[in-house]
Formats: structure tokens, C-alpha cells, sequence
């Protein structure tokens, strides 16, 4: 996994709660195994019912075209599980979003992908939004992982909490398997126990022997 | 200490805690999907990682399949990649398909549980965040992304934090043409879409003891729509009837084994949950959602709601939802003209749901103009179905009647509504868009769709069939 330390870029304000996966990454969009993923990004807002670009959609405007930072709302993610909707954020290098709260999937295909997750508390959450409305895009924000801040226009750095142990995870880029897989004894040892104590939980089989 | 039953199966599969403090959970069962699995077996094979538990994991083909009859791979062009992606990926790793054409392929979260793949007590993880569709037997999902499945291919556990419990108590005995599906539907409009994140939520209550096993699927099934980490019923001797002999549960004295094992599965007395909510269902009527999220519902006979009445936080998401919707704050649902009825899906193709739905379109034709398909859940539903003639009650009405998959729930595989229509469907999300763009969908149970198909617009079920009645004694 790519590892993330820092990121500047243009914050994206699109301030509304419980933007779902349909919206970030429409299924419609993934066609092919390989679909473009820059593309796909919020593809059904991007654009008008005859196919034009939508002038009116935040990321379509000449100051938000090439963001790093996407600022919204509650409950970010809900709904699939699809990871096209993080692989899309990276392939518009989106590497940071600020929400006031994740969908419990998305947070955790975010972790997943070196895309960093930060849920401000509702005061500092409100006045992060009215600086990034502000800057409208002409002055890029700084967010740095190893000292947990946020530094930009219109005010002073704001710091925000996460779980140390995804702190770590996403500065050093850590193989999530690798990291499992040191723990291969306990998982042989419990597949062992399991196998004796109840052991049709270690096997699965069609008894009509197909 | 009191423990909840969540926590004694959290427990029970709890192999190591990780150095960053994530606990290892171990899988039992693995069920993908061909829409995820093709770009975990890639990159997998590009860490040079094999599959640990072949054995234990299972590959359906469901988001992508055509649903019409004497389909293959490319009845759907869009899909064919990903079956042959999925069928190529699966035999090079030693998983069993069920692919187009097997007798028993489907929706994952219908197959796995009627198979008897789904035990009580036992870990599940699919791709999909309808996952805990299987918890309605007791059994402890998990819905991932695509990175997390390969993890889960080469170590056989997720790495998760501990989510906290909820316990949601249901209470009263159910109305007549009121559901698990209308009970749900009320649970997340009363929590929010965002209700239960960060739980995993235990039903629990006499009215979950009184549904039958398909029913209590149908109640897990939806818990993600409040965003709930996974949700299930603790097992009881209806959840062992209705498992028993099936082809994948355990035979003999194992079986009296684990039976043993699963009559222990129950939260303990004193257990405490984080959280606790009590519904009293027995004045629930038939739901319909009214919005672009679940949680944007309301009683059949009730009113589109006005803004003026919600929380503030709620508003402009109720402005934006009637303008998609084309409906007016202070209307009613009912009698809303329909352009389509779609009856499938994870949440509600299950066969007592095709049952309860051809119940109320016997003897109906579907109304002129409206297009009406049943998807059933699985080809052994479609079998079974056929066999007690529901095809033919379907099919004379004036329905479609297709073969499995998941179809027009998220449109994967190219079924979908044309602009502007508007659609009574029994699957899981009224997402703008979700069913084709600018389609307005309204979520509601099996016999609130079927209804809806015959009189060609919403309808409170139980006025139709009482209509019926009446006509019958006259």
C-alpha cells in the first residue's frame, strides 16, 4: 500500500450528508473489469441527462478540477461495499477526506487504500468548511499525517484525532496480509481447535456428495 | 461476566490481536461474488498468494447475470468478462462455482443459507454489504471491500475492530400483510440511515420469534441501510427445523453435535448492550418508502411528510428527495400511477415472498401499462416456485418471469427502469439513479409491489384484498 505522510492539494467543499456509493461510483460505471476510474467518479453528477458536462457540479468547476482534498458531510460511504468508490478518489488524487463521519465500509476500504479518513468534531467541522468555501480552491490546504494537522488559508492549523494504530498503518504504508500473516501459527492453531471442538465449522461438504 | 451473543461469537473466533490492536476474526465461511472476486484473485496472484481455505469458500455468479430465459455469459456483454474473470479465477484457486446453468446458482445471500452453507454461530464474510442477509439463522456477517476479501483469501480471517452491540426489540404480534420487510423499513426510519454504525445489532423480541426463518433474513438483510456493521436473530429451534437436512449442514451425529452446541447460542439475561431500542409492531401497517433513502418512509396510508415537521438536519435532503421523487409534501402515496413492479433481490425472493406476492395477484391481471418482473432468488426458488405454479400465476397475470440474479436491486447486469418512471420494488435501496437514471424508486414488501402491479399504482394491499372479499360474499 502506498503510504501516506503528507498531502496538499485544492480542498473540494461538497457539503452534504449521507452521499452514497451509487453517487460516488455508480455500478452502471463498472462495464469492464478495468473501467477508468478517474472517470467514474461521481460520473451521474459530472453530467447532464443529454451527456454534457454539469457547470453546476462542484468538481466540474475550473477551481476544483484537480482536487486533493474532498470536504463533506455525515455518513460518507454508505451503502455498497464497492471499492470503486475509494479507487476513484485516488485516481482523481484524492488522498484525504474530511467528513464529520464515515459509513463503517468506506472507512475501512479508505484504510485499506492509503486514502486517509479524518472525522473533525462538529465546531471544528463547521468552521473547516466555512475556510474551505472561502478559499474556493485558489490556495491549496496541507495535511500531514505525522503531525496529525491541517494547515491552510483563513485560520490556524487544526488537529485531528485518529486511532494510532491507523496512524501507523497509513505512514508506513504497512502490507495489511504481511501483517496477518505473522500471526499464521494462531490461525493453524485455532483452525486445529475449531477442527476438534466443532469440527462441521472446518469443513464444508455437499453430503449429497457432489 | 454477562455476555451478549455477539460477543460470544466474536469470542469464540477471536484468533490473535494484531500489533496495531485490530483482532483477528476467523471466517468459517467465505462467499464471493463475480462483481469483487476477479480483482482480489489478480491481485493475489500478483503477491504470489495462494488461497488458504479453498475448501471453506464459495463463488456465486450474481451481479452481472441476465435474467432472461437461455442466457449465457454474453445475454449481458457488459457482464461476461467478469463471469469468465470469476470462473477462470475460482477453478485456478480450487473454489467451488455455482456458475450460469448450475442448478442451484443465485443471489449469494439467498443460495448460501438454503444450501445450508450458513450455521448458526458460525463467521460469514461476502463482498457485499448485504452480507448479514444470513444472520436472520443466527450466523455473524461481515460485508467487505475488495482488498479485505483478498486478505480474507489468503489468511481465512479479518482483521476488525470490536464493533460495539445493539439490541433492537421487537414486540406485538404482526397485522395482516405486514412484514419483516415493513418492520425494517420502519426500524430505519425511525434510527436513520446512520443509525446503527459502529453496531452490530441483535433482533430480538416476540415478533422476531414469530417470523419464519425467511422473514428474519429479509430483517438482517436491511440492517446495512441504517448502516449497521452486521445484524442477526440468535437461533432457535424454528432456525433448526428449517436447517435440517439441508445439503451443506452437517449429517448424523454431527448434527446432534452441533445442535448441542447451537441451543447455547443466546445473549445472557444480564447482558448489557450499548445500545437498546424497542418497536411495538403490532400497529404497524405495510411501509413505503417515499424518498432517495430508506430511511425516508412512511406508513401506507400516511402522506408524503412535510419538511416543516423535521429535524432541521433532515430538510434539505426531504427538499431534494420530493423534487426526484415527484411527489408534494402533505400528498398521498397511494394512488401514485407506476410504471413498473420489480419482485426480487436479497431482501425479498425467497419463495414464501413469491408466494405472498402471487397470493395477491391470483386471479389479477397486471394493470395496462405497467411492466412487472419477478427475479426469483435463486434457480432452486425459480424450481421450487415452478413446481407449486407461481410462474403461471406470475406469467398470466402478465408478469415477466426471469431467471435468478440480483437484476434490477443495482441494475449490474442491465435490467433497468427507463428515465422518469416510477417503480415499486422489493429491494433494499431507493438511491437516486440506483435503478436507471432519474428512475424513482419506492421500496415496499412483496405484496405491497404485487398490488401495486395489478392496480397500476401504490395501493394499501390490504384494501385490495378486502375489496376481493367483499366482492366474494356478495
Amino acid at each position: 500500500m502506498q503510504p501516506f505522510k503528507s498531502h496538499t492539494g485544492i480542498a473540494v467543499p461538497l457539503i452534504k450528508d449521507d452521499i452514497n456509493t451509487d453517487q460516488i461510483a455508480p455500478v452502471q460505471a463498472m462495464r469492464n473489469l478495468k473501467p477508468d476510474y478517474k472517470q467514474l467518479l461521481f460520473m451521474r453528477a459530472r453530467k447532464r441527462d443529454d451527456g454534457s458536462e454539469n457547470p453546476d457540479f462542484v468538481l466540474n468547476k475550473p477551481q476544483f478540477r484537480n482536487p486533493g482534498i474532498l470536504v463533506t458531510g455525515q455518513n460518507f460511504g454508505a451503502g455498497s461495499s464497492r471499492e470503486s468508490a475509494v479507487w476513484g478518489m485516488l485516481a482523481n488524487n484524492i488522498r484525504v477526506i474530511v467528513a464529520k463521519s464515515f459509513a463503517d465500509i468506506y472507512r475501512e476500504n479508505c484504510l485499506q487504500n492509503g486514502l486517509l479518513p479524518i472525522v473533525l468534531a462538529p465546531a471544528e467541522a463547521g468552521a473547516f468548511e466555512r475556510r474551505v468555501i472561502a478559499a474556493n480552491g485558489a490556495t491549496p490546504f496541507t495535511v500531514d499525517l505525522e503531525t496529525q494537522t491541517i494547515s491552510g488559508p483563513g485560520g490556524p492549523d487544526i488537529t485531528f484525532e485518529i486511532a494510532a494504530a491507523d496512524r501507523t498503518r497509513l505512514l508506513e504504508g504497512l502490507d495489511d496480509i504481511g501483517l496477518t500473516l505473522t500471526h499464521t501459527e494462531d490461525i493453524v492453531a485455532f483452525e486445529q481447535e475449531m477442527a476438534a471442538a466443532q469440527p462441521w465449522l472446518q469443513t464444508a461438504r455437499d453430503s449429497r456428495g457432489s | 461476566m454477562p455476555k451478549t451473543l455477539f460477543e460470544k461469537i466474536w469470542d469464540a473466533h477471536l484468533v490473535a490481536t494484531r500489533i496495531d490492536g485490530r483482532e483477528l476474526i476467523y471466517i468459517d465461511r467465505h462467499v464471493l461474488h463475480e462483481l469483487h472476486a476477479p480483482h482480489a484473485f489478480e491481485s493475489l496472484e500478483k503477491q504470489g498468494r495462494p488461497v488458504r481455505r479453498p475448501d471453506l469458500t464459495f463463488s456465486m455468479q450474481d451481479h452481472t447475470v441476465s435474467t432472461r430465459p437461455g442466457r449465457t455469459d454474453t445475454s449481458n456483454p457488459d457482464g461476461a468478462p467478469f463471469l469468465r474473470a470469476m470462473r477462470e479465477g475460482s477453478r485456478r484457486n480450487g473454489i467451488r462455482v455455482f456458475d450460469l446453468g448450475d442448478p442451484e446458482q443465485g443471489i449469494s445471500h439467498v443460495v448460501a443459507p438454503e444450501l445450508g452453507m450458513v450455521l448458526p454461530g458460525a463467521t460469514h464474510a461476502v463482498p457485499d454489504s448485504h452480507a448479514s442477509t444470513v444472520g436472520g439463522l443466527g450466523a455473524l456477517a461481515f460485508g467487505c471491500g475488495t482488498t479485505e476479501l483478498a486478505h480474507i483469501l489468503a489468511t481465512q480471517v479479518m482483521a476488525l475492530k470490536r464493533p460495539k452491540s445493539m439490541r433492537i426489540r421487537l414486540d406485538g404480534r404482526l397485522g395482516a400483510q405486514v412484514t419483516a420487510k415493513d418492520v425494517a423499513l420502519k426500524i430505519i426510519a425511525e434510527l436513520g440511515v446512520a443509525g446503527g454504525r459502529g453496531f452490530v445489532v441483535e433482533y430480538a423480541g416476540s415478533a422476531v420469534r414469530a417470523m419464519p426463518i425467511e422473514q428474519r433474513m429479509t430483517l438482517c438483510n436491511l440492517n446495512i441501510e441504517m448502516g449497521g456493521r452486521s445484524g442477526f436473530v440468535g437461533p432457535d429451534d424454528a432456525t433448526f427445523a428449517w436447517l435440517k437436512g439441508r445439503p451443506w449442514t452437517p449429517q448424523g451425529a454431527q448434527w446432534d453435535q452441533a445442535l448441542a452446541q447451537w441451543r447455547k447460542l443466546k445473549s445472557d439475561d444480564d447482558a448489557t448492550f450499548d445500545q437498546e431500542h424497542r418497536l411495538d409492531c403490532s400497529s404497524l401497517e405495510p411501509q413505503i418508502s417515499w424518498g432517495t433513502d430508506p430511511s425516508q418512509v412512511v406508513g401506507i396510508s400516511e402522506r408524503v411528510p412535510d419538511v416543516a415537521n423535521a429535524r432541521a438536519s433532515r430538510r434539505a435532503a426531504m427538499e431534494s428527495a420530493y423534487d426526484y421523487m415527484g411527489v408534494a409534501p402533505g400528498a398521498p402515496l397511494v394512488g401514485l400511477p407506476v410504471n413498473r413492479v420489480f419482485i426480487g433481490s436479497c431482501t425479498n425472493a425467497r419463495l414464501p415472498d413469491l408466494e405472498a406476492a402471487a397470493a395477491v395477484v391470483r386471479g389479477r391481471r397486471v394493470a395496462d401499462g405497467v411492466i412487472a418482473m419477478v427475479v426469483p432468488g435463486s434457480s432452486s426458488v425459480k424450481r421450487q416456485a415452478e413446481e407449486k405454479g407461481l410462474d403461471r400465476v406470475f406469467r398470466d397475470a402478465g408478469f415477466a418471469w426471469g431467471e435468478s440474479g440480483c437484476s434490477m436491486c443495482a441494475g449490474g447486469n442491465g435490467d433497468r427502469g427507463e428515465p422518469g418512471e416510477r417503480i415499486v420494488s422489493t429491494t433494499n435501496r431507493n438511491f437516486e439513479n440506483r435503478q436507471g437514471p432519474r428512475v424513482r424508486t419506492h421500496l415496499a414488501s412483496p405484496a405491497t409491489a404485487a398490488a401495486a402491479a395489478v392496480t397500476g399504482c401504490i395501493t394499501d394491499v390490504r384494501q385490495l384484498i378486502a375489496g376481493q372479499s367483499l366482492t366474494g360474499n356478495a
